[in-house]
């Protein structure tokens, strides 16, 4: 059972109430401070929100090495615990190294430095890498290999999904603010609804791994939440500073979110289908094509989002504990509140490449102008062919 | 389940001390040596058979080579496919966890999603006529990445269903475990056969000069070998490091002068849309026309010449042979590590007196990484046609404005005459 770990403000108020109203009440207020908290970093914009993200990864990192550090008793390993944050530094800098070159182009071109170190940009990051395996391979130490390569898998695995997805979502969070703000809410909405919808009409388990999650709950949350993503990005998307990509305007050095918006968050006329007619009353509806995307980003987020909650659920009774870590009282650590995120941001991101938006043409032309002259030529010509047979030219 | 928990824990916690030997290796000569080698004493038997194993790897890289860059790959493949089963069964080994749920059909599941992710994106870059030409192909290529996503998300789903009470743990480290060997085996493979689309030379320069590596530093160690090198391997020796080293980049210089000459070996390979073929056509860059290079002063005295004609590609093949020589063997002791850790000789007896496949390519891990980075950082940029299908797909008004932009770089840098008109 756990301990009472009720912050002290809070103690003094709830000291009247059972137990397990205390517990609701926390867990209640938390989430409330949670939501609010989420809301400050909006409004703070782009670039907070990046450095949030930075710090969830940071500690989503430490809390999973430190769950194996428990599990193998190998706090004392020669060199691990360097070599874990040495790993985490070389990774973050091979991503935010891709995504800074990408997005800051025109301040990278301009400072000498950065110009070089975003040219071999490669090299280096697979030269930091490189030293920490040789370090590692020379930290073997006879007694403890068994434990160093699980140690040394553990870290790579964790590495595997905390900094990928994390890196995920500031791509989709330099897409648009709305595409950050609607799938995390969906998700976070859908973890609630069905906890309500499993609280008053829950009576179907759903599945072992998780014996409080119900069939009511499931069913519920998936409806209450693409009603939710319909609404939220119906407000959304009629302000510009979360429809347009984000920026880094070099002159003012700050980042902008200024744009024409684009055909997805404009009002068009829809023809209900139908079969719906009777149902709604309307010939036709007003929306915005962001809107349909919603209901694949909350389909999603309700159908497929829950395994990550499944899996780490699996994941705390394989390894015998009951929460990640104790960071939020009521909550447990940062990975609980986060586990059903891992799929989402991936779904998002792969989502935006496929469906909405084609290759960055920023990116595209700072590729070109690495090539050579004569397949310089050749790329220039073919797209005026193209242009041309498309009445473009 | 408590019976198992103590079991697990132990299996976990144990220092390797605890777990058992793996039995000496039985006689795995093969039936055709044996008579001929029947009277020699099993030391020198052992010397024979590895002799004539690495002759026989050798001389059947060379045929493959004559036969060309598709069974290449078709062979890099099928040793991917092999060193993953390699791995994955010594992890059931390990755990004891060849009866669990699914397990081995959702390892292979894995495997082919990964694959099929990675050669999707390879493919659409080298093939892109003949994809062109193709509607199911095109539509597989614009959404390869969700069809992707979506394949691996449902072995993701399938796994969490089929966690079972009593073995969750194992299935996790089953799980984790599948995935590290996919980031190693799979990666690789695929950086390899990205660098043999680059150029062959760039694919058989490397492999070489690991394979001599490997054969140099065991015969100086052989004649010459003193000093031990590190605790992980007892065998190796600083003379044979140093030695291995040397020769190496000797042998590297040497290889690359011969195969520079050969547009077969260094232009890159190329997919004919007319004759469905695979061709090594072209003008050789710059890197593989001789140059007059000026011998430093320093050398001067030593070699005797004041000037010397050299290939641009033999100062890179400098630079592969030296991490060949330097950080490849740390793949090396990484494999020994790993096999000590879990105590076992070898990974497979598939090569008889060798070990498995991956014993023989535990070294060329991080060489082919390396090639990728070498080559993509210093040789050339992106993929051109890969530019331009990124290009074709953009919007009609983003393809007019990165047209204009480029046009306008072009006739700055004097490559296009801003007489024609665009």
């Amino acid at each position: 059972p756990t301990s009472d770990d009720t912050p002290e403000v809070l103690n003094r108020a709830l000291s009247n109430l059972s137990s397990r109203w205390k517990n609701w009440w926390v867990r209640g207020i938390l989430t409330l401070a949670m939501i609010t908290f989420f809301f400050i970093i909006i409004y703070l914009g782009p670039m907070v929100l990046m450095m949030i993200v930075m710090c969830v990864q940071i500690k989503c990192f430490h809390e999973i090495i430190t769950i194996g550090y428990n599990v193998y008793h190998s706090y004392d390993l020669p060199w691990f615990r360097t070599l874990s944050w040495y790993f985490l530094l070389c990774v973050n800098y091979f991503f935010y190294g891709e995504t800074v070159t990408d997005y800051f182009f025109t301040l990278v071109q301009r400072e000498e430095p950065l110009r070089i170190l975003s040219k071999y940009h490669r090299f280096i990051s697979f030269t930091l890498y490189l030293t920490g395996f040789c370090m590692f391979v020379l930290s073997l130490v006879k007694k403890h290999y068994r434990l160093q390569f699980y140690m040394f898998g553990w870290t790579h695995v964790t590495l595997l999904i905390v900094v990928t997805q994390s890196h995920l979502i500031i791509h989709n969070l330099f897409e648009g603010m709305i595409w950050f703000i609607v799938p995390i809410s969906c998700v976070i909405c859908n973890d609630i609804m069905a906890y309500m919808f499993g609280f008053f009409f829950g009576r179907t388990p759903l599945i072992k791994l998780s014996p409080k999650k119900t069939w009511e709950g499931f069913i519920g949350g998936f409806f209450s939440t693409v009603l939710f993503g319909l609404l939220l990005s119906y407000v959304m998307s009629g302000y510009r500073c979360f429809t347009c990509p984000v920026e880094f305007n070099s002159d003012t050095n700050s980042f902008t979110v200024d744009c024409e918006p684009s055909e997805l968050f404009q009002l068009q006329e829809y023809n209900i289908p139908l079969v719906l007619q009777p149902v709604v009353g309307w010939k036709t509806v007003r929306m915005y094509p962001f809107q349909i995307h919603s209901i694949a980003l909350s389909t999603f987020a309700s159908l497929i989002g829950p395994f990550g909650g499944f899996f780490a659920s699996g994941f705390k009774r394989a390894f015998k504990i009951k929460d990640f870590a104790s960071t939020i009282p009521g909550h447990g650590g940062i990975m609980d509140r986060f586990d059903c995120q891992y799929l989402m941001a991936t779904f998002v991101n792969v989502y935006i490449a496929s469906f909405i938006r084609g290759p960055n043409p920023s990116k595209l032309i700072q590729q070109f102008l690495t090539l050579r002259p004569d397949q310089q030529l050749h790329i220039f010509n073919t797209l005026k062919a193209h242009l041309v047979d498309r009445g473009m030219l | 389940e408590g019976d198992l928990d103590e079991r697990l824990c132990e299996l976990d916690l144990r220092s390797d001390s605890d777990v058992p030997d793996v039995p000496p290796p039985t006689d795995s000569t093969p039936e055709i040596l044996k008579k001929p080698l029947s009277g020699l004493s099993a030391r020198w038997k052992n010397w024979w058979i590895r002799g004539i194993l690495s002759l026989a790897m050798i001389s059947g890289f060379f045929l493959i080579i004559y036969l060309g860059s598709f069974m290449l790959m078709l062979l890099v493949l099928s040793i991917q496919v092999k060193c993953y089963h390699e791995i994955i069964t010594i992890g059931y080994r390990v755990y004891h966890s060849y009866d669990l749920p699914w397990f081995r059909s959702l390892s292979w599941y894995f495997l082919l999603c990964v694959n099929y992710f990675f050669y999707g994106e390879t493919v659409a870059d080298y093939f892109a006529t003949f994809v062109q030409r193709r509607e199911q192909l095109q539509f597989l290529i614009r959404y390869h990445r969700f069809i992707s996503f979506a394949l691996y998300l449902t072995g993701f789903c399938m796994f969490v269903l089929s966690l079972v009470k009593k073995h969750y743990r194992l299935q996790f480290y089953m799980f984790a475990w599948t995935h590290v060997t996919l980031l190693i085996t799979v990666t690789q493979s695929h950086l390899v056969i990205q660098n043999l689309f680059e150029g062959m030379i760039w694919f058989l320069v490397p492999i070489s000069s690991v394979i001599c590596n490997d054969i140099a530093a065991y015969i100086f160690g052989f004649f010459f070998g003193r000093t031990p090198l590190i605790k992980l391997s007892p065998k190796k020796t600083w003379e044979g490091f140093i030695g291995g080293f040397f020769s190496t980049v000797v042998f590297g210089f040497i290889f690359s002068y011969f195969l520079a000459q050969h547009q077969y070996f260094v232009c890159p390979v190329e997919y004919n849309s007319e004759t469905n073929r695979f061709v090594t056509e072209c003008e050789p860059s710059e890197l593989f026309q001789m140059k007059k290079y000026s011998v430093p002063p320093l050398l001067q005295a030593v070699l005797g010449w004041e000037t010397v004609n050299m290939y641009p590609f033999q100062m890179h093949s400098f630079a592969l042979s030296t991490f060949a020589s330097l950080i490849g063997p740390f793949g090396g002791f990484f494999a020994s590590g790993f096999k000590r850790a879990f105590k076992i000789k070898d990974f497979a007896d598939t090569i008889p007196g060798h070990g498995g496949i991956m014993d023989r390519f535990d070294c060329q891990y991080l060489m082919a990484t390396f090639v990728h980075v070498y080559i993509t950082s210093f040789i050339r940029g992106p993929n051109p046609s890969k530019l331009l299908k990124q290009l074709l797909i953009l919007q009609p008004e983003q393809q007019l404005s990165v047209y204009k932009t480029l046009k306008s770089h072009l006739v700055e840098k004097g490559i296009l005459q801003p007489s024609l008109r665009g």
